[in-house]
């Protein structure tokens, strides 16, 4: 997965928490639960949805690291890359 | 023979559209089973039975605006037989029939006019001698009906009559209830180092939110002070089954307060699933009559990112309301030490002509207890 496709369905995952907001119009470095009102319930459905779809386990004590679309993005990147790696070892 | 009413979905409800009957006249229904589909300022709701029986005659009609309490049909229990003389009549209502001087009507158009509150003088008779008769009152009802529902549907879909029923029902609620207010800090130290360990292990749908721990603690603590699971309507009343009513924010703006049921016997997991059932049910405007009907406390979690805490009015006819305000670290003395800890205050504001102070205060240390205890919640 390239990092435009990663956005791309961060963006419709977090269309589907909160659809009637436009994560589209998210800035970079804006905080995203804020931007998008999204509450501890909406946030437990897209880390359960980052699970389901990319594959992606979000544990509990790295919520802080993934506020943003920047760090978000970086952070999939990142497990996706060490899943592939892990798959490779296999 | 059981009478069928539109049921108060809450305080801050007067009226309800029937959009659709979903069951037919002579259709065989048991409790819980779904018969109607009303719109509220809260969205679609789904009506259910209590009883079990055979449908009766429909007493409303589609898409009429139908008061709190108005007879809508009636379940016949199994076995009962309805002879002619006890079937229901439209004109056994109890509706206060004012005599209208000068107008000649049937007594139906009188009680259906009366009910809808036409004024007769304003109808032209159709009937021998120009007798207005119930067609004619229909007509001018359906007439009224229809601009009046498509306005409402129009402020439904803007959020205004959600807004205005919330109002309504607060504003009742502090000209009508003595309220007084308690608090007190928690340290969550040890319930979030529970929560921590307990979600390490657990697949990611089947972790659980601190607003679990909350509404068991609250759960488990009006076990121990009963007083504050109640209704006050003619006196206090208190309720046996613990239904908290946990308030939803709608991202519209509106809020809603669907019900946890059996709070006090459900554990940590059945509470989050009923949890995640009644929010995204609400969010979805897909409720049910009892989400609505049968809370006998309200909580209000503010949750992550919010402010310290939350005096709430309470949603009458109950007789408190729980406010958990946000998680934040602050300085916390104790055993002669200060350190930082992550506190939440918890408050309390209550009906005092159901309870007193002291009472207030035994129930919010106990929920407070049960929060230093995870493990036994």
């Amino acid at each position: 997965m390239t990092e435009e496709d990663i956005r791309k369905k961060i963006l419709q995952l977090l269309k589907k928490i909160a659809p009637d907001r436009e994560p589209n119009k998210l800035k970079p470095s804006d905080n995203i639960r804020h931007a998008l009102g999204i509450d501890s319930f909406d946030f437990l459905n897209f880390i359960v949805a980052l699970d389901e779809e990319l594959g992606v386990q979000t544990p509990e004590e790295d919520y802080g690291k993934i506020d943003s679309l920047d760090t978000l993005i970086s952070y999939v990147k990142e497990k996706l890359k060490l899943l592939n790696e892990n798959r490779k070892v296999q | 023979m059981i009478e069928f009413r539109m049921p108060s979905l809450g305080a801050d409800m007067e009226s309800g559209f029937l959009r659709e009957w979903r069951v037919k006249p002579g259709d065989h229904v048991k409790r819980g089973d779904i018969i109607a589909e009303v719109e509220t300022q809260k969205g679609i709701i789904d009506i259910e039975v209590f009883d079990e029986g055979t449908v009766g005659e429909f007493l409303i009609k589609e898409d009429d605006k139908v008061p709190v309490g108005t007879l809508m049909t009636h379940i016949i229990p199994i076995g009962e037989v309805v002879n002619e003389s006890t079937k229901p009549k439209v004109s056994q209502e109890n509706i206060n029939v004012q005599p209208t001087p000068g107008v000649h009507a049937s007594p139906l158009a009188k009680k259906i006019a009366a009910e809808k509150g036409i004024d007769l003088h304003t109808v032209t008779g159709s009937g021998p001698d120009g007798v207005i008769t119930r067609d004619d009152v229909e007509k001018v009802v359906s007439n009224r009906i229809a601009p009046e529902f498509a306005k409402e549907k129009s402020a439904l879909a803007n959020g205004n009559l959600m807004r205005m029923a919330v109002a309504a029902a607060m504003s009742k609620s502090n000209r009508e209830i003595p309220h007084y207010y308690l608090e007190t800090k928690v340290d969550m130290s040890k319930s979030l180092a529970w929560l921590t360990e307990t979600n390490k292990h657990r697949p990611v749908k089947d972790r659980l939110l601190p607003a679990v721990l909350l509404i068991k603690s609250v759960a488990k603590a009006l076990g121990a002070i009963p007083d504050l699971n109640a209704w006050w309507e003619n006196g206090l009343q208190l309720k046996k089954g613990i239904h908290i009513g946990f308030v939803v924010s709608l991202r519209t703006g509106g809020i809603i307060v669907p019900t946890v049921h059996d709070a006090g016997r459900k554990s940590l997991d059945e509470i989050m699933l009923s949890l995640s059932d009644i929010i995204t049910r609400s969010r979805s405007a897909r409720l049910r009559s009892s989400d609505l009907t049968d809370s006998t406390i309200t909580i209000t979690n503010l949750g992550e990112g919010s402010v310290e805490k939350v005096f709430g009015v309470i949603y009458p006819p109950q007789v408190a309301l729980v406010g958990f305000g946000g998680i934040t670290d602050q300085p916390w003395a104790e055993n002669g030490k200060v350190d930082s800890r992550p506190v939440l205050t918890v408050t309390l504001a209550a009906d005092h002509r159901a309870t007193n102070g002291n009472m207030g205060s035994k129930f919010l240390i106990a929920v407070k207890d049960y929060l230093q205890q995870p493990e036994q919640l």
